[in-house]
């Protein structure tokens, strides 16, 4: 790149970021930068970010993905990869310019202010996330090399868990019920529906064995240090963005590096025809709720409490307003046969619902609520599951899928009611595969 | 008050090396790969005009069973853009991608049942292939083939090239002069510091190596096809699908092995390998035509007490009735001289019942390496040809 630096500038650099930090009243904690290559740059983002992950063929599938990606230039690198720990990790690739270095240190001190005070990260642990993730590798990899268990078996597990990883409590605040005497006083499992998958047939399946149980828990864990950041994912790139536009707009940049940072920034949040870009959509609601459209002017102290309390959802819907889906030139779109069509524009009567659509497909909103309802279905230890049908029709290829995976780790029949096309259907998976009839009503 | 000093830990390229963590689950995500092609190898085979295909080219092939499902929402399900200006309900913004990625979503979304790679034939073949030999492979008189660009080690010598110096062995030279000059009371060379002791010229050693030669089996395979005009496209395509999976097949896994093609309608003739998998040709049929050139050329080739012989005839048995008595005792002669003689028949689905076969006639052949297949549709082709060769290894 254009000037060459040493880690003596990046101290400079990072000196003088910091004391704006402090100064802009942003609360972080400790922050370790690694210094690496775009190899080992690929092998973080495949692992996502972590410095020890588990060992599974999909991270393998991922890495290589995002390998060809990378040498056909079909995407560049993200220039920040930050860490929910404590201390928080980043990494900087040494091949990026000076500038991009700057860029990223100040937009990853944002990112780690928001994971240290947003709401939904409590209860992350972040002093025992490297140590966790460290944990858990070694537990699985012992799985994989015991001669009783085995890379195969291990997998089975695995590949069925990452299925289902994410059909879990989307919100933790929220605790799940635990009395097991239902209304009519008769003992039932589960006592109320309950969403947490995993858990859930790791703790009622007594034909499992206790690696087995291990590895669900562990997906189980694993998918909840993510939730987090897929819950916050426009607030917390919207934050970092505002933030590291404010730090560079006030350390005084050398000409040159200033206009280069223009042209970056400009790259980042532009926003991207046909599709979102958090860092925009982000941004752009973080200046209406600072009340600033340029870097000068006072921050309302109000991002301050907004950044703590809210998750995407109440972030977007009590934030975006009509003026600012007006000016985001919002629509709704769906794909009809490979067209991708327009439904709704953002006009007086439409944009709440481009604004309720848009609710719907960020973060875990965008995946189908899954409950148990019933763990001896009709007394033959069956599984019922539903699906708290919302107007969206699942993917009845990848529910059958799925449900083979449900079926893998129930080892019993398992019924799945959903609606398509506005009718109620049972999609069951047993011993004798997949079967898809229309839900008696009566029976239910 | 300021945040705590951050700290920078700089590049590391022996980290770099070692941390190629993705090393053991990219490798188990390409075995996986392998697993899919192998198991939807017939598919491939029936789907893929692979035939007469350059080696290099590639294909696209399914792979299924290592996709990572979700429960996740259908098609239908409407999503939120932004645009650069305003749109207008019921415009079309764009087309969905194939396989590729759509707005805003990594390309692994569902909507496709299976997704798809890209293999070399090269690759392809050898998966294909990876279990399979030629059966009964016998110890006939071994040839000394020299194996192209291999030699091996032997011993040490002390002149030799550059990259072939043996920086052990010259150590250890040197080591032994110098412990004999310690014995002996000396230094080593005069004119040197005593405090070192260096390398001398006489200390180098270089590995010696000489050309490798192992002995090999002769193998000969005769590829018989019928080129009669009853032989219609769809049947050539059938037994050139058959014989080019036999010709990959052998050149994937012998290299010394020898190949002759023989085409034949009422007369029979040996053609080059472009003409026998691209061209079509007319006529009526005697079987006997394309046995005799067969025993011709073993004959004056590869006469079967120094080569291991092959045959393969495909043809769709509709033979001429005078011709069958001699077709049969020359398939009696082949098969008595051969390794293993092979006969496909190619019928596909409908025809079966008006046309003569020769599967009937050849029921009288008594012979252990006689086999016969019948191929009647692409499906066919591949587990015809895994029973052809993997029959013989379950009587041996």
């Amino acid at each position: 790149m254009a000037e060459a630096f040493d880690l003596a500038d990046l101290h400079r650099w990072d000196d003088r970021i910091r004391e704006r930090v402090a100064a802009f009243g942003l609360d972080c904690f400790p922050q370790e930068f690694e210094v690496c290559d775009h190899h080992q740059m690929l092998g973080y983002m495949a692992y996502s970010g972590m410095p020890s992950h588990y060992p599974h063929w999909s991270y393998g599938k991922s890495y290589e993905k995002l390998k060809t990606l990378y040498d056909y230039g079909v995407t560049g690198l993200p220039y920040e990869m930050v860490i929910n720990s404590n201390p928080s990790i980043a990494y900087l690739m040494r091949d990026n310019s000076l500038l991009l270095q700057i860029l990223t240190i100040a937009h990853v001190y944002g990112h780690n202010d928001f994971f240290k005070n947003n709401a939904t990260f409590r209860g992350t642990r972040p002093e025992y996330v490297l140590a966790t993730f460290k944990a858990q590798a070694r537990r699985i990899r012992s799985y994989v090399e015991d001669p009783s268990i085995g890379v195969d078996e291990v997998e089975s597990v695995l590949d069925a868990a990452h299925a289902l990883a994410f059909q879990c409590r989307r919100n933790l605040a929220v605790r799940p019920a635990t009395s097991a005497a239902g209304d009519d006083g008769a003992y039932r499992v589960p006592a109320a529906p309950d969403e947490d998958l995993l858990l859930f047939l790791r703790d009622h399946n007594p034909a499992l064995s206790d690696w087995q149980r291990d590895l669900l828990s562990i997906v189980h864990e694993t998918t909840q240090y993510f939730i987090p950041q897929i819950e916050t994912k426009i607030m917390n790139e919207g934050w970092a963005t505002f933030w590291h536009k404010r730090i560079l707009d006030s350390i005084d940049l050398p000409d040159g590096l200033r206009l280069e940072f223009l042209v970056r920034h400009n790259q980042v949040v532009r926003p991207t025809p046909g599709s979102l870009n958090p860092y925009h959509l982000g941004l752009r609601i973080w200046e209406r709720i600072a009340g600033v459209d340029g870097a000068d002017q006072p921050v309302d102290p109000k991002v301050f409490a907004v950044r703590e309390a809210d998750r995407d959802t109440a972030f977007v819907r009590r934030h975006l307003d009509e003026e600012l889906v007006r000016e985001l030139n919002l629509f709704e779109f769906v794909e009809r046969g490979d067209q991708i069509v327009v439904t709704r524009v953002a006009d007086r009567d439409g944009w709440k619902q481009v604004r309720e659509t848009l609710l719907r497909s960020i973060g875990t909103s965008s995946m189908p609520v899954i409950r148990v309802i019933d763990a001896d279905y009709l007394g033959r230890r069956s599984l019922y599951l539903r699906h708290e049908h919302d107007g969206r029709d699942l993917s009845l290829e990848a529910a059958e899928k799925t449900l083979a995976y449900v079926y893998r780790l129930w080892q019993r029949d398992v019924v799945l009611e959903t609606e398509l096309r506005g009718k109620r259907r049972l999609l069951a998976f047993g011993s004798s595969g997949f079967a898809d009839r229309a839900l008696d009503t009566t029976t239910s | 008050m300021s945040a705590p000093k951050s700290s920078f830990r700089p590049f590391r390229p022996s980290g770099a090396e070692r941390s190629d963590r993705a090393a053991g689950d990219r490798t188990r995500h390409r075995q996986k790969v392998r697993e899919s092609i192998r198991d939807n190898i017939a598919d491939i085979v029936a789907e893929e005009s692979i035939i007469g295909q350059d080696r290099d080219r590639v294909i696209k092939v399914p792979i299924r069973g290592i996709r990572e499902y979700k429960f996740v929402y259908g098609d239908n399900t409407p999503n939120v853009g932004e645009g650069d200006e305003e749109v207008a309900e019921g415009q079309v913004i764009g087309r969905k991608p194939g396989t590729g990625q759509r707005p805003g979503k990594a390309g692994d979304q569902p909507g496709v049942d299976y997704y798809e790679t890209d293999v070399t034939l090269d690759e392809l073949v050898e998966i294909m292939f990876e279990d399979l030999q030629l059966p009964d492979l016998e110890r006939k008189k071994l040839r000394e083939v020299d194996a192209e660009r291999q030699s091996k080690r032997k011993g040490y010598r002390s002149r030799g090239v550059r990259v072939h110096l043996d920086k052990r062995e010259t150590v250890r030279a040197k080591l032994r002069r110098q412990l004999a000059a310690a014995r002996g009371g000396g230094t080593g060379p005069a004119d040197e510091d005593p405090e070192r002791f260096t390398f001398h010229d006489s200390d180098l050693t270089f590995r010696h190596r000489v050309p490798e030669t192992r002995p090999e089996s002769n193998a000969a395979v005769i590829c018989i096809m019928d080129t009669s005009g009853s032989m219609d496209t769809m049947k050539k395509y059938l037994a050139r699908s058959f014989f080019f999976l036999l010709y990959q097949f052998i050149h994937t896994k012998y290299r010394r092995v020898e190949v002759a093609f023989v085409a034949h309608h009422t007369t029979a003739r040996e053609v080059t390998e472009e003409e026998f998998f691209h061209k079509g040709e007319a006529g009526g049929t005697l079987i006997s035509s394309g046995y005799q050139r067969a025993l011709e050329i073993i004959e004056a080739r590869y006469h079967p007490s120094l080569w291991n012989v092959y045959a393969f005839h495909c043809s769709d048995g509709d033979n001429f009735d005078s011709d069958n008595p001699a077709a049969l005792r020359l398939a009696q002669e082949l098969a008595a001289t051969c390794n293993l003689f092979g006969y496909g028949e190619i019928k596909p689905l409908g025809t079966r019942h008006y046309e003569s076969s020769m599967l009937g006639m050849f029921r009288r052949l008594e012979a252990d390496n006689f086999q016969t297949v019948l191929i009647e549709s692409r499906e066919d082709v591949w587990p015809s040809f895994r029973a052809l060769l993997a029959k013989d290894r379950a009587v041996k």
